[in-house]
């Protein structure tokens, strides 16, 4: 799936690196534990969750994720934004809970891969 | 990259958790120019993150130094913080000192140590308690 789609799927507003949208993606994991994400997270592209710092874009960072969804409106500070356009990576934020907006892209198709989709 | 081996270094500061993995952006930055594989840009950042990451969290900042050798990549990281008094014991998944402050803005799972010696070759570490802590972590290449 294309980043456009999720940001259409979870109705987002996209909030930096819009112009990466097109690239496609194939799996996602959902946390709000980035301790978890750095242990356990393989090869998923786009990480949703609930918590709200810079560490979460950094953490993506080094995981070499690609988009990073906020959960239930949460906003991003300025801070975190400035951070994540010089990582290249987009920012959503979506009005779904974690449970709803996982269960969304699952739904339609994201994950659906062979292998490990642990996270 | 020749017989050279590049050295830098990074201070980490102590107080301040959003600025706190600075060094391991810049690393892979570094580690991209110079045209690692993907692979190892990967298993390095991730581990100087997680060394990062404790240097705020448990030992109120200190040192990352990284070098880049001919055969292998080498991360020191050097704290004098608290020192950590049973090793074997920090090694193990899920052991965690971190105070619920530290879990809720995502961190404290105590899977950081043990990740560091996941995605790396070798880990050293030397502590005393009340002098502080390095970290000795290699990757070859
Ligand atoms: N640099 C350090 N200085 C002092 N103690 C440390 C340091 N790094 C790790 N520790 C100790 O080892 C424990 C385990 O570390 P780690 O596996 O990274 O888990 P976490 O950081 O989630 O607690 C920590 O909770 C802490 O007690
Ligand atoms: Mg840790």
């Amino acid at each position: 799936m294309k980043m456009t789609d999720i940001a259409r799927l979870l109705d987002c507003d996209v909030l930096c690196c819009e112009d990466q949208l097109g690239g496609h993606v194939y799996s996602a994991c959902g946390s709000d534990m980035m301790s978890d994400v750095l242990a356990y997270v393989k090869n998923q592209a786009v990480l949703l969750t609930g918590l709200l710092n810079t560490q979460v874009i950094r953490t993506a960072e080094m995981m070499d994720m690609v988009c990073v969804v906020f959960v239930r409106n949460k906003m991003p500070s300025e801070e975190i934004l400035r951070i994540a356009k010089e990582s290249g990576i987009v920012v959503m934020s979506t009005k779904y809970r974690m449970y709803e907006a996982c269960g969304i892209l699952y739904a339609n198709g994201l994950n659906r891969i062979e292998g490990d989709n642990r996270g | 990259m020749g017989n050279e081996s590049l050295y830098y270094r990074f201070d980490v500061d102590g107080e301040n958790f959003t600025s706190a993995g600075e060094a391991s952006v810049q690393t892979k930055r570094i580690l991209r120019r110079v045209g690692f594989s993907p692979d190892i840009i990967k298993r390095v950042s991730i581990a100087m993150y997680e060394g990062e990451i404790n240097m705020v969290i448990h030992a109120c900042g200190g040192v990352v130094e990284l070098f880049i050798e001919e055969d292998k990549i080498k991360i020191i990281l050097t704290d004098h913080g608290p020192g950590i008094e049973n090793i074997d014991l920090a090694m193990q998944e899920g052991y965690s000192t971190a105070p619920d402050n530290i879990r809720s803005l995502g961190f404290g799972a105590g899977m950081g140590l043990p990740n560091m010696k996941r995605y790396t070759d070798s880990m050293e570490i030397e502590s005393k308690v009340g002098e502080g802590t390095k970290i000795t972590m290699t990757v070859n290449v």
